[in-house]
């Protein structure tokens, strides 16, 4: 999962890295105690499952497919762990372990391409639907909402269905497992970039963005992406779990990739099932703890992702920032022409410099105390103006 | 009231309270050995600005801070300890013998219940009563903070009504147990002035009927002067300064103290010097903004009819000029701001700007128009986009319209750093290390990196501390002297305009009540919203606004006949 | 009074605008179903292409219509959508699947109802566990388990809990919904409902009863668990967001019981974003249940819709999946509906 973890990096300059956060040092550090810990331990499932996946021929000791040894002997049909199937084989004699591993690959192939279209797809609709509204964009939510209601693997059945003609063919097997998944995707990303980029559209700075005369392609890819971007990320890691359940879902109904073309685990599940009723575990056992054990790693994840930069659960810091004292500070400095200089005009400490809510949408995720913020909190002033006023032009774009 | 008696002489007395937070790094020490009392019938004022702990003291009294909060020293209630009692034995006190009234009333109701259910509630927490005698004692209550017609109204809901009655609402029930002591915490920040005043003079009337004592919580001096009896000055975790508001106002001893009366700008007074020392120039001829029935309705919700923003609105602003827009909240002030700089599109009537019809140019015309003029946002954390950097923010204009190379740029932007008094080497960083007062001086900045000719100024300060507003206040008004720009400048805050604006529009529903030079419109106004709005407007003195509750009482008295 | 009525008059026009918003969202399901199907060609080729003679096989496209303009086609589908309530005949076994919709229908309802139950008896309290001890073990514990659940697909859940309870202890059937001989018993009574548990009440014998309702148990609590996960998560994160809000910590500043401040005040206002998000997860269930009947032969719309998608009879998954889109629509009704009896503001 790396390599989708890193995605949201790409969104902006590399030069700007040293200030807003990418997961990895800067955001692992500002974790804490069990959330670190659960963190990591997503991250290490993570790790393993690509490592598995990239490395699928080297670690496999047999084909995905392979049903013979190189003596051209058959491989015994259901057999129990052994020393030359160390997890057994299935009713159609493969090796169990070879194929969780192999299974790994399909995954990876399946999720990467499913998450990056809905992704670009998904978010451009989101923005330029949210961005543009009118007619454009009440269609576009009538058709999502309608899809997004609906049972993502029915959906994943019929576009399925639509594209591979109801066969999964050896060629179109990974792609259309993954066009059906990023069909279900898409609905998911636009309602969540769509939603953000109309909270965003009347904002201020992108008011200011546009007084200042900016063109509707600067404001969409230039301003509003790059904050939309901060939603994403848990977005991100909840659809890569979803894929991977999505994709086992059809596989074990039959709309998978043939066993002679991939190895793909909910498949084996399926021709599992019957082994299970006659009490034969390892068929079973071995590709489903794969799926829960990948889905819990990139789960965890996000959990922790979310406890980390949802808002919402961190205690609202109010606007106040260390910042905020230090100038009144100074301003009392100044004005008494005190010999107190030392508290010069701003100059915030690096340490606390993200302590309140005030950095905005873009700001790293906090890891000051929660308390000492959220309780020291500032008269707000009187919220009246551009928000009572405006607030009406959006309540018509609902 | 048969209780009344039973407090004769209780009182609150805090001695040496400390407050301090864990977080990762050291404990921040919030409150430092703070002491006070306050005596039945008296209203003791907290004051102080952003993170001075004035909150902070008052929650730690009744064990409303989190888990991550230490607390050191005494509050006693009468006889009772309240550092260090829990769980049941505080929630008895809570309520019952402490109250609070907190500053968001539409926050602080539960939206899903009906303000009788929970003033009810807050009745039979502590009192044996039956549900029927207390929804009586509701009614009771919201008669007394004076709500119509309480027999209906004890059945709505909180989103059913205004601001000023949620927090009658609120107060009602912080009543309802007759408590010994009442913690008003910023009671009118959110609300509008006029409210505000009505608001005060019911805490005033409260008083006197009832005879409780009172902590009043707040930055505005104004209100301190209206209501309070003694004060207490915070400043960064410290109680600097005590005494009667007589001693306070009048013969200040801290340097605090001085500074920050020095800075609330006082509606009626001479304008500071500092802010004369360039001179103004003078106002031309020729009209920046040509405003002419100008309509601007907003689609309501479905069913429900549009909302009529700006309803036929004419306004000129001349070359230099500055012009103040005062109003309320939904009034359209700030609708129609944005309309001058094309961000609103009007539904009727005509804007000349720059000498450009708005609203029949082209994309190519706007641009160019959008060269000319500025517009500064009134909350300063969001008006920049945090991910980019502060030189970034501010030439973001001249990368949009092609203007110089990227070092002409920065070094543009340094200048305009150093013209609004910032550190050239801010360009570097980043919005968030910035203060709230710093950010509006970059915003200012960004607005004027291109020297436009026509500056929107939406409500710039208002999110600021008084100390801090008056730094960007000055410094605004220093580039306007030198750079000469014309100026919309749209505020809430009469004292703020008394102290840059050349003519004053005030703002009712949106309509143009009455138009008129500073002098005019502040001294001698003739609408009578418009001398509503300046009798609420609460005076930095108490002398002051005892008279002129007097008059706002004649007023009021007037307009009832 | 008149103000009493007027609030009334405001929930009817909100309900009823509720009400016309699902003619559109129900028309573009309809109308997405019918033209992905067809867009892999006619259902009688799909079908049967390759098996019989091309001559014989224009002759059957021909005879059901399929050789019509494909918006006649699409006017007609509609039409008799409308008029009929008609979903069509399937292909490979030639019932009407207004009669499948009857009959297994009944049966996935019985097994969502008996999940949802599960769901929301596991899922609302422990969700309340979590958010009371916020980051204690008993969150941990908790947030772990509900992401376990989360990660294990229904159909793996089901083969494990079949290995457990039918292979090593032998305590429970590990599919269909009732035994041989039970079943037999219950289609010779009188009562016909579909309900499974209803119907082996009516034969008033009290092992039938234990009989159907052995039978249900491993389904329900892997579906029910599946959704369980999700409720857990979106309780305790609302919750926790309602216990930060300032008419939470002015209700505690009342004197107002920690215990009634939660189930009060705060329960109360977190239900309103859950209640919307529970019912699209009772959607979701409707997806979960095909899984779910597939691995415990569980004679429902899934496990039938499954089988007639393996037999490629695109005329029965079509009708199937429209009638899904109908119940989806009815069932985000619903919501609309509590959500207006929770919160007083929707009413405007």
């Amino acid at each position: 999962m790396a390599t989708t973890l890193s995605a949201p990096t790409t969104a902006a300059p590399a030069k700007k890295q040293h200030h807003f956060h990418v997961p990895g040092w800067a955001f692992l550090k500002s974790t804490h105690g069990l959330q670190r810990v659960i963190l990591v331990i997503g991250l290490v499932i993570c790790a393993v499952f690509v490592i598995c996946a990239l490395c699928a021929r080297w670690i496999a000791p047999y084909g995905f497919a392979q049903r013979r040894d190189a003596n051209g002997v058959l491989f015994p049909s259901q057999d129990p762990p052994s020393a030359a199937h160390i997890w057994g084989t299935t009713v159609a004699g493969m090796d169990v372990f070879s194929r969780v591993i192999w299974g790994s690959m399909t995954a990876l192939q399946v999720v990467l391409l499913a998450v990056i279209l809905s992704l670009i797809v998904g978010v451009a609709l989101g923005v330029i639907s949210g961005y543009i509204g009118g007619w454009l964009d009440r269609v576009l939510v009538l058709i999502t909402d309608a899809l997004y209601a609906f049972p993502s693997l029915l959906l994943a059945i019929i576009v399925s269905i639509v594209v591979s003609g109801g066969s999964s063919s050896a060629f179109g097997g990974i792609v259309s497992a993954a066009t059906s998944i990023t069909v279900v995707f898409i609905p998911q990303y636009f309602r969540v970039v769509r939603n953000a980029t109309l909270s965003m559209k009347s904002a201020p700075f992108v008011d200011a963005a546009r007084v200042a005369g900016a063109k509707p392609g600067r404001i969409m890819f230039g301003h509003i992406l790059a904050n939309v971007s901060q939603t994403i990320p848990v977005l991100l890691t909840l659809n890569c779990s979803e894929a991977i359940l999505t994709l086992a879902g059809l596989g074990f109904l039959g709309f998978g990739i043939e066993p002679t073309a991939a190895a793909e685990w909910g498949y084996d599940l399926n021709k599992a099932l019957n082994d299970a009723n006659a009490g034969i575990w390892w068929s079973s056992v071995f590709p489903g703890a794969a799926i829960v054990i990948v889905v819990m790693g990139v789960a965890l994840v996000g959990e922790s992702m979310n406890d980390v930069l949802n808002p919402l659960l961190r205690t609202r810091g109010g606007a106040v920032t260390t910042a905020d004292e230090m100038e009144v500070a100074a301003a009392l400095a100044q004005a008494t022409g005190g010999t107190d200089t030392v508290v010069a005009v701003g100059s915030p400490d690096p340490a606390t410099r993200s302590a309140g809510r005030g950095s905005g949408p873009g700001g790293p995720p906090s890891s000051a105390s929660p308390g000492a913020a959220g309780t020291a909190s500032s008269p707000a002033k009187p919220q009246e103006g551009p928000a009572s006023d405006s607030g009406s032009t959006e309540g018509g774009a609902r | 009231m048969t209780e009344l008696t039973k407090r004769s002489a209780t009182h609150l007395q805090v001695e040496h309270l400390s407050v301090s937070f864990q977080t990762d790094g050291d404990p921040v020490r919030a409150v430092k050995r703070v002491s006070f009392k306050v005596q039945p019938g008296e209203i003791l004022a907290i004051v102080g600005e952003s993170g001075s702990g004035k909150t902070v003291s008052t929650r730690a009294m009744v064990g409303l801070l989190p888990d991550t909060a230490t607390v050191e020293g005494s509050a006693k209630l009468d006889e009772t300890e309240l550092i260090g009692l829990h769980g049941e034995a505080m929630r008895r006190i809570r309520g019952d013998r402490i109250a609070m009234i907190f500053q968001e009333p539409g926050t602080a109701l539960d939206p899903v219940r009906t303000v009788g259910w929970q003033i009810c509630e807050s009745l039979l927490v502590h009192r044996k009563m039956s549900k029927k005698d207390a929804m009586a004692r509701a009614v009771e209550l919201l008669d007394l903070v004076g709500i119509p017609d309480p027999e209906q109204r004890v059945n709505s809901y909180p989103h059913q009504m205004s601001g000023g009655q949620k927090q009658r609402v609120m107060i009602a029930m912080a009543l309802s147990c007759d408590p010994e002591v009442l913690v008003a915490d910023e009671p009118t920040t959110a609300l509008d002035v006029t409210v505000q005043a009505q608001i005060l003079d019911l805490l005033h009337d409260l008083r006197e009927k009832i005879g409780m004592a009172i902590i009043l919580i707040t930055h505005n001096m104004g209100v301190v002067a209206d209501l309070a009896d003694r004060v207490a000055v915070m400043f960064r975790g410290e109680l600097v300064e005590e005494g009667t508001a007589e001693e306070i106002f009048y013969r200040p001893q801290h340097p605090y103290t001085k500074h920050l009366l020095s800075a609330v700008p006082h509606l009626g007074h001479e304008r500071p010097a500092r802010m004369d020392e360039i001179a103004a120039p003078a106002i031309g001829a020729t009209k920046v903004l040509e405003i002419k029935d100008l309509d601007v309705r907003f689609p309501g919700h479905v069913g429900s009819p549009p909302v009529h923003a700006v309803a036929g609105v004419s306004l000129d602003l001349y070359e230099h000029e500055i012009l103040a827009l005062v109003g309320e909240s939904g009034s359209g002030k700030t609708t129609l701001g944005r309309c001058a700089v094309g961000l609103q599109v009007p539904t009727g009537g005509e804007i000349t700007a720059l000498g450009l019809d708005i609203r029949h140019a082209h994309a190519r015309e706007m641009r160019d128009f959008h060269r000319r003029v500025g517009f500064v946002f009134q909350d300063p954390a969001a008006s920049l986009n945090p991910r980019l950097s502060v030189g970034a923010c501010i030439s973001e204009p001249m990368r949009i319209h092609k203007v110089g190379t990227k070092a002409e740029r920065r070094d543009r932007a340094a200048e305009l750093l150093e013209a609004v008094e910032l550190p050239a080497d801010y360009v570097d960083r980043y919005p968030h290390e910035l203060s709230g007062g710093q950010r509006q001086r970059v915003s200012l900045a960004r607005a004027l990196i291109m020297s436009p000719e026509l500056v929107v100024a939406d409500e710039p300060t208002s999110a600021l501390d008084v100390s801090v507003q008056a730094r960007v206040l000055e410094v605004f008004v220093r580039l306007q002297h030198k750079m000469g720009f014309a100026c919309l400048f749209i505020t809430h805050d009469l004292a703020v305009v008394d102290m840059l604006a050349d003519r004053i529009a005030v703002m009712q529903s949106g309509r143009i009540v009455e138009l008129g030079t500073d002098d005019e419109i502040l001294r001698h106004p003739s609408m009578e919203y418009t001398q509503a709005l300046l009798a609420a407007v609460p005076r930095p003195d108490p002398h002051e606004q005892a008279a002129l509750r007097d008059q706002r009482r004649a007023l009021r008295a007037a307009t009832k006949e | 009074m008149a103000k009493q009525r007027s609030s009334r008059g405001a929930l009817a026009r909100y309900l009823s605008i509720r009400f016309i918003l699902i003619i559109p969202t129900v028309w573009i399901l309809v109308t997405v179903v019918f033209f992905l199907m067809r867009i892999t060609g006619n259902p009688i080729e799909a079908a049967q292409g390759g098996r019989l003679p091309p001559k014989l096989l224009q002759e059957r496209i021909h005879a059901a219509g399929y050789d019509k303009p494909l918006l006649v086609q699409y006017w007609n589908y509609l039409w008799a959508l409308i008029r009929h309530f008609d979903f069509g005949t399937t292909f490979s076994d030639h019932r009407q699947i207004s009669q499948i919709l009857l009959t297994n229908g009944a049966a996935t309802l019985e097994l969502v109802i008996y999940a949802l139950i599960i769901a929301f008896l596991v899922g609302i309290p422990l969700g309340r566990l979590a958010a009371r001890y916020h980051d204690k073990w008993g969150d941990v514990v908790i947030r772990i388990f509900s992401l376990l659940v989360y990660a294990a697909p229904v159909f793996f859940l089901g083969l494990l809990m079949k290995l457990l309870f039918t292979n090593v202890l032998g305590w429970l059937p590990s599919s269909g919904r009732a035994s041989p001989d039970v079943q037999a018993a219950i289609e010779a009574g009188h009562t016909h409902t579909g309900f499974m548990l209803i119907d082996a009440i009516a034969t008033g014998s009290m092992s039938n009863v234990v009989d159907v309702l052995k039978h249900a148990i491993l389904p329900s609590v892997c579906l029910g668990l599946m959704t369980a996960g999700v409720f857990i998560r979106l309780v305790r994160i609302n919750l926790l967001e309602t216990l930060r809000t300032d008419f939470v910590t002015a209700a505690r500043a009342r004197g107002v019981k920690e215990r009634r401040v939660v189930s009060k005040h705060a329960f109360r206002n977190a239900l309103i974003p859950v209640v919307t998000v529970m019912g699209m997860q009772i959607a979701l269930m409707l997806g979960g249940a095909i899984l779910t009947e597939t691995t415990f032969e569980w004679r429902g719309l899934g496990q039938v819709l499954a089988n007639y998608i393996q037999a490629r009879d695109f005329v029965a998954v079509q009708g199937i999946v429209t009638a899904i889109a109908l119940v989806i629509a009815a069932i985000s009704f619903l919501i609309d509906v509590i959500n207006a009896l929770v919160d007083p503001r929707v009413r405007y």
